[in-house]
């Protein structure tokens, strides 16, 4: 689906590359080409430097939030560039069009930086040894560069004073630089070696600077007094009578919001953080509250439910030809329904920002995950243009898809603009955060799978209905299926997975309800952090109906042929399914399937190609668990994860990511979820809502198969497997097949009751 | 107005007496490495020292500090160089790193107490620290780390 986001954002083929001499040193560039920067001349897209001391400074547009990107990125360059580590400085940048798409989601960093920035410091490379051989008087041919020197000829000459003494002035053509020869794997000298993320000393200490932590002098302290609604609450009184009480309470104002962003927020401003918190709960508002105030969960899933029953309902986003005569043909049709439960993103930082104008700039200074998506927000929230509002650059304390929405930054942006452009803090409490969450939407899904004769799979249905946050936020960002309708591809990649089922149906459906009735939201892992609940559930169901083994089912499905073979999804799917049936025949070994366990215990699988077709991260887990059938409480006591994630650039990051990404898909399958209750998340702190603890943690295994293919995503992937698999597991040791995420004790009671 | 010591350091802060002392310490102090998570003492994120105990200071008033030694991620080692912070480092700890200041003086606590925790007791001493990242697998591989080393130093 990655096909489908604006190319020019990241598309090194189109680029030329340029690099020239500054006063302080040298500018390394890619330069739009051709006619998308006619009249300009060029417009160069700044990505490093080097100044005269050898520095080198790479310019990081993804946000940091744990992922350690900046430290992955700046290795892919230094390690093509031949660059001494030790000189590389990483500068994570604030907001400018120069940086193009500024978007850090969907498990694409890596992914797309990778061909960039390897590009870019090939390109930089041969401009050095070339530059270098001219000064020392020798063949660039007998030149080589390594650890930020190149020699030759017994001579030798650093970076740095290459830049201080040469005229290095040089631009490769779009197509040179794609001809540009990136080294062999078994010359690299950075990526796929362990490293000392440059992020991390700074969080051990205290150092670190989170949004939470920006000041300026003079500023104020405000925090949102909340509407009864997401959208379309009205304000008609304000009575801070009781406020006023309390020390440092500045005002209330309602704000004004053309953008439609923080509709019927009142802004509460105090002295300090403590004063504002204080009276906003003293703060007495009369809203005109908004339609969703009459809206609950059951709303929400009966309307996708009967969204789905309406077969012309939706995006067909996979149509083959033949699925309903295949469906009326079978032998044997399989059927069932998943749902999930409303997941709140509950990153620990609470959301805030800081917002003042200063010399007839907007500055925000905040954390956020795309700033490309709320600068026009802002834009029109403010009645400014976007180039005299700059968004700076902070440490995100979690993102986990919540700061993609950087809906946040509006609130403040409106909470300065009411006073004269003075420095606003706003800060929200735990329970704002919640309150105003993009949370996950609960969905529904049904899926259908008709059998012919000898067992054989001969189509598969499979409708998937929730709140369609692109819809909501980047109807940009939305193809078009086969039948002509936009849909979400972040609400329902996953469905269209890599096994030959026969006819294959995928129908995505918007629930409008949920989009009118809150802000949905992306969060981590997105669609198939959802779809595949109902895919791997629904894989074991069928094996099991079919008088399979589970594991074995899905191989046999898992045979690379005709779409599946990887052939039609671009050069990171290279292998296709094959590669996914890698992946599970050594999670099996691994795991040592088929071998008997003790009473009420199970194993179960899972397995998926993480976030998206084009750019698959093959990915299966098994998770062993011990069901209590007095309680129904599930123990997981092992989950073994088996990556194939190509190339890893950051060895001990990548496994972070999938140790975190893999408690994540853990957490949302049996601790995690809360309901929408009339137009509000039910659970606004914790308590309430409960997200895996230190002591629910399980032994673990990762194995990362060893590739040299195009390194693909890590963040969000493990995050898919996990649930399903727990599920599967559920099902191995007491036979109750549970339907619903997160599944909680009594679920599993009821379903062990139900067992036929 | 209520006088403590901060890292070593006699304060007297202006803030009223009823104001949590996470908020003292981070705006009227300006130390901010200790963070607001929750703000009902459930998260872990504000965890500071005060007489030795990790304390959860976002639920603990200004007016009972009077007189008390209280110690912040900021003032844990001169050099930040606690076996915790060290060990932290060493097994690349942190995500996104915003519990961490909490994590670290939690587990500074425990090993005080303890100085060989067995896994049960870091799970019992841990548990009221969230790590939204996750990142619970490394945070107790680095407790044990440094409390290997911390009694190795010892003996």
């Amino acid at each position: 689906m990655n096909r489908h986001l604006p190319s020019a954002a990241f598309a090194p083929s189109r680029r030329g590359f340029l690099i020239a001499a500054t006063a302080s040193g040298l500018l390394f560039s890619f330069a739009g080409a051709g006619p998308a920067s006619a009249g300009g001349g060029y417009e160069p897209t700044l990505w490093y430097a080097i100044d005269r001391d050898g520095t080198v400074t790479v310019h990081v547009v993804r946000a940091e939030m744990g992922q350690h990107v900046g430290t992955a990125t700046a290795r892919i360059l230094a390690d093509e560039l031949e660059a001494d580590w030790d000189k590389v400085r990483i500068d994570h940048v604030d907001s400018d069009p120069k940086w193009g798409l500024m978007v850090t989601g969907g498990s694409w960093s890596i992914w797309q930086n990778f061909p960039l920035m390897s590009q870019a410091g090939a390109a930089g490379r041969i401009a050095l040894i070339d530059e270098g051989a001219r000064l020392m008087g020798v063949d660039p041919a007998a030149c080589m560069a390594r650890n930020s020197v190149v020699s030759g000829a017994g001579k030798s000459i650093t970076y740095g004073e290459i830049v201080a003494r040469g005229e290095l002035k040089r631009s490769f053509t779009a197509q040179e630089l794609a001809k540009m020869p990136i080294k062999p794997v078994a010359e690299r000298r950075l990526i796929g070696k362990q490293t000392a993320a440059r992020d991390i000393p700074g969080k051990t200490n205290g150092k670190a600077v989170y949004g939470l932590d920006a000041k300026v002098t003079g500023m104020v302290y405000a925090r949102p007094k909340l509407p009864p609604t997401r959208n379309d609450s009205v304000v008609v009184a304000i009575d801070d009578s009781a406020a006023k009480a309390v020390p440092g309470y500045i005002e209330s104002r309602a704000l004004e919001d053309p953008s439609g962003t923080v509709t019927g927020w009142v802004m509460v401003y105090a002295k300090s953080f403590v004063a504002a918190t204080r009276a906003v709960d003293l703060v007495k508002v009369t809203w005109k509250a908004g339609s969703s105030a009459q809206v609950s969960e059951s709303d929400l899933q009966a309307h996708a439910m009967a969204l789905i029953a309406d077969r012309k309902a939706g995006s067909m986003v996979v149509d083959d030809p033949g699925v309903d005569a295949a469906f009326a043909g079978a032998t044997k049709t399989l059927e069932a329904t998943y749902t999930t439960a409303s997941a709140l993103h509950f990153q620990m930082e609470p959301i805030n920002a800081l917002a003042f104008e200063k010399d007839g700039v907007f500055e925000i200074h905040t954390g956020n995950q795309w700033q490309s998506l709320v600068l026009p927000w802002l834009a029109k929230a403010l009645g400014r243009p976007e180039t005299s509002i700059v968004m700076r650059t902070y440490l995100l304390g979690g993102g986990f898809g919540r700061r993609l929405n950087g809906d946040y930054a509006v609130g403040a942006a409106l909470a300065s603009k009411a006073i004269g452009g003075k420095p606003v803090k706003m800060v929200c409490t735990r329970a704002d955060d919640c309150r105003f969450d993009s949370f996950r939407s609960p969905s529904v899904q049904t899926v259908r799978m008709a059998f012919g004769e000898g067992g054989r799979v001969t189509a598969m249905e499979h409708s998937a209905c929730a709140g369609w946050p692109t819809e909501v936020m980047a109807s940009f960002f939305m193809p078009k299926g086969m039948n002509g309708v936009p849909y979400d591809p972040f609400a329902i990649s996953g469905a269209n997975h890599w096994y030959s089922v026969g006819a294959q149906r995928v129908r995505a459906i918007s629930n409008d309800l949920a989009n009118r009735s809150f802000r949905p939201g992306w969060l981590r892992s997105v669609g198939p952090g959802w779809t595949n609940w109902a895919v791997e559930s629904f894989m074991d169901e069928a094996a099991h109906a079919a008088g399979q083994d589970p594991v074995a089912f899905r191989l046999a499905l898992l045979d690379a042929a005709g779409r599946n073979s990887g052939a039609a999804d671009g050069p990171s799917a290279v292998g296709g399914a094959r590669r996914q049936a890698g992946v599970l025949n050594r999670l099996a070994r691994a795991v040592d399937w088929g071998k008997p366990l003790p009473a009420n215990t199970g194993l179960g699988v899972a397995t998926t190609f993480g976030q998206e077709r084009d750019m698959p991260t093959w990915t299966a887990c098994a998770a062993r668990v011990r069901v209590d059938p007095a309680s129904g409480k599930v123990k997981v006591e092992k989950l073994t994860l088996v990556v194939d994630a190509g190339t890893i650039v950051d060895p001990g990051g990548a496994r972070a990511q999938v140790e975190g990404a893999s408690l994540w898909g853990m957490s949302l399958a049996l601790f995690e979820g809360t309901e929408f209750a009339n137009g509000q998340v039910k659970d606004t702190n914790l308590g309430a809502y409960t997200p895996l603890r230190m002591a629910d943690v399980p032994e673990m295994e990762i194995v990362f198969v060893d590739s040299a293919e195009v390194p693909v995503g890590l963040g969000e992937p493990a995050t898919t497997v996990v649930g399903p698999a727990i599920g599967n597991a559920i099902f191995a040791a007491s036979g109750a097949r549970v339907r619903h995420l997160p599944i909680r004790p009594k679920a599993v009671l009821e379903a062990l009751k139900a067992r036929t | 107005m209520t006088t403590f010591q901060l890292n070593g350091r006699t304060v007297s802060p202006d803030s009223p007496g009823d104001a949590p002392l996470l908020w003292v310490i981070r705006d009227d102090i300006g130390l901010t490495g200790t963070k607001f998570g929750c703000g009902i003492a459930a998260c872990g994120a504000c965890t500071v020292h005060v007489n030795g105990k990790a304390v959860r200071s976002c639920v603990t008033p200004l007016s009972t500090m009077a007189g008390a030694q209280v110690t912040t991620i900021e003032g844990l080692d001169p050099k930040d160089a606690h076996p915790l912070q060290t060990a932290w480092i060493e097994l690349q700890v942190p995500q996104c790193g915003y519990c961490q200041s909490g994590q670290i003086m939690q587990a500074a606590a425990l090993l005080k107490t303890n100085p060989a925790p067995s896994d049960a007791q870091i799970d019992s001493a841990m548990n009221g620290n969230l790590c939204r990242c996750m990142a619970y697998v490394r945070i107790k591989q680095a407790i044990k780390l440094a409390a290997a080393r911390m009694q190795g130093a010892k003996a």
